[in-house]
């Protein structure tokens, strides 16, 4: 069986009908027990005291903020590349939950950041590619919304896609780049030197399973949504033609 | 039982609450949309159907 079988809006809609409900599941559950985890039932830190809860949120927020553009950029390279319209409208789709990660990520990060560093907001070589990247967000959609002809519409989002991805990749990688700024280095590596105490760091890893199965679950309901929104074109389409 | 969140009780409520919030609107309009998409869908299918049946 071929990977390309689910470009296939029929084949996308009876495997999504089918992964649908698990991801669900899976999401709710994980979220539910990584959240109460953390907030319940970790200690307060030595520096930061209670305001460590807030990596639970911000965290695995700010990692889908980065891999909802790098999974946009894949399915709209395969467009620009296969022409498989499964894979515009799942780009598509996944524009608007990528935004909220990236709004929830700046918000709980200005929330931490007050406290901490004394201000809810510094030009910091992280923050900023985030504030671009929720930029680059809105461009995405705006862009998708003013173009009548989703071919066309679906061909420069995909243009869009590519060069966003630039502050997606420097989203992730600004602390390495540039050696200066308020944010700290990454919170998760295989470094067991340079990431969190253990007592942080499991309930983190399930939080993080939560946000991806929220994100799967999601991408999966709004690109059935796609479809069936194309599909209700091409019948009004055809309605107004025949009347 | 609600864990002692000590000065900083507000920045983590705070943000607790504003994240759960977002998620919400998030995934409620997700629903809401998919709902609606599917029933018109299902309308325009009828009309169709009607109109070659």
């Amino acid at each position: 069986m071929s990977i390309w079988e689910y470009a296939n809006p029929k084949k996308f809609m009876q495997t999504s009908a089918w992964a649908l409900p698990w991801f669900t599941g899976l999401a709710v559950l994980s979220m539910l027990v990584g959240l109460i985890w953390g907030f319940f039932f970790t200690p307060d830190d030595y520096k930061q005291g209670s305001t460590v809860k807030i990596i639970f949120l911000h965290v695995p927020a700010a990692m889908l903020a980065i891999n909802a553009w790098l999974m946009m950029l894949v399915t709209s390279l395969i467009w620009l590349i296969r022409r498989h319209h499964v894979s515009a409208l799942a780009a598509k789709a996944a524009a608007p939950i990528g935004l909220t990660f990236t709004l929830i990520a700046l918000v709980t990060g200005a929330i931490w950041g007050q406290p901490m560093w004394g201000t809810w907001w510094a030009w910091d070589p992280r923050l900023t590619s985030f504030l671009i990247l929720f930029l680059f967000y809105l461009g995405y959609i705006a862009l998708w919304q003013a173009i009548d002809n989703p071919d066309t519409a679906a061909d420069l989002t995909s243009v869009l896609c590519i060069v966003g991805s630039v502050f997606a990749v420097l989203s992730r990688y600004a602390v390495n780049f540039w050696n200066q700024g308020l944010h700290q280095g990454a919170s998760l590596s295989l470094d067991k030197e340079e990431h969190v105490s253990d007592v942080f760091y499991f309930p983190l890893l399930v939080c993080i399973g939560g946000f991806i199965a929220l994100f799967v679950a999601l991408v999966l309901l709004r690109t059935r949504t796609e479809i069936r929104s194309r599909r209700l074109q091409a019948l009004l389409t055809r309605e107004r033609g025949t009347a | 039982m609600m864990p002692d969140l000590g000065k900083y009780a507000g920045p983590v409520l705070g943000a607790y609450a504003a994240s759960i919030v977002l998620i919400l609107l998030l995934v409620g309009i997700s629903l809401w949309r998919g709902s609606r998409m599917r029933r018109a869908l299902e309308e325009a299918e009828a009309r169709q159907g009607q109109d070659h049946g």
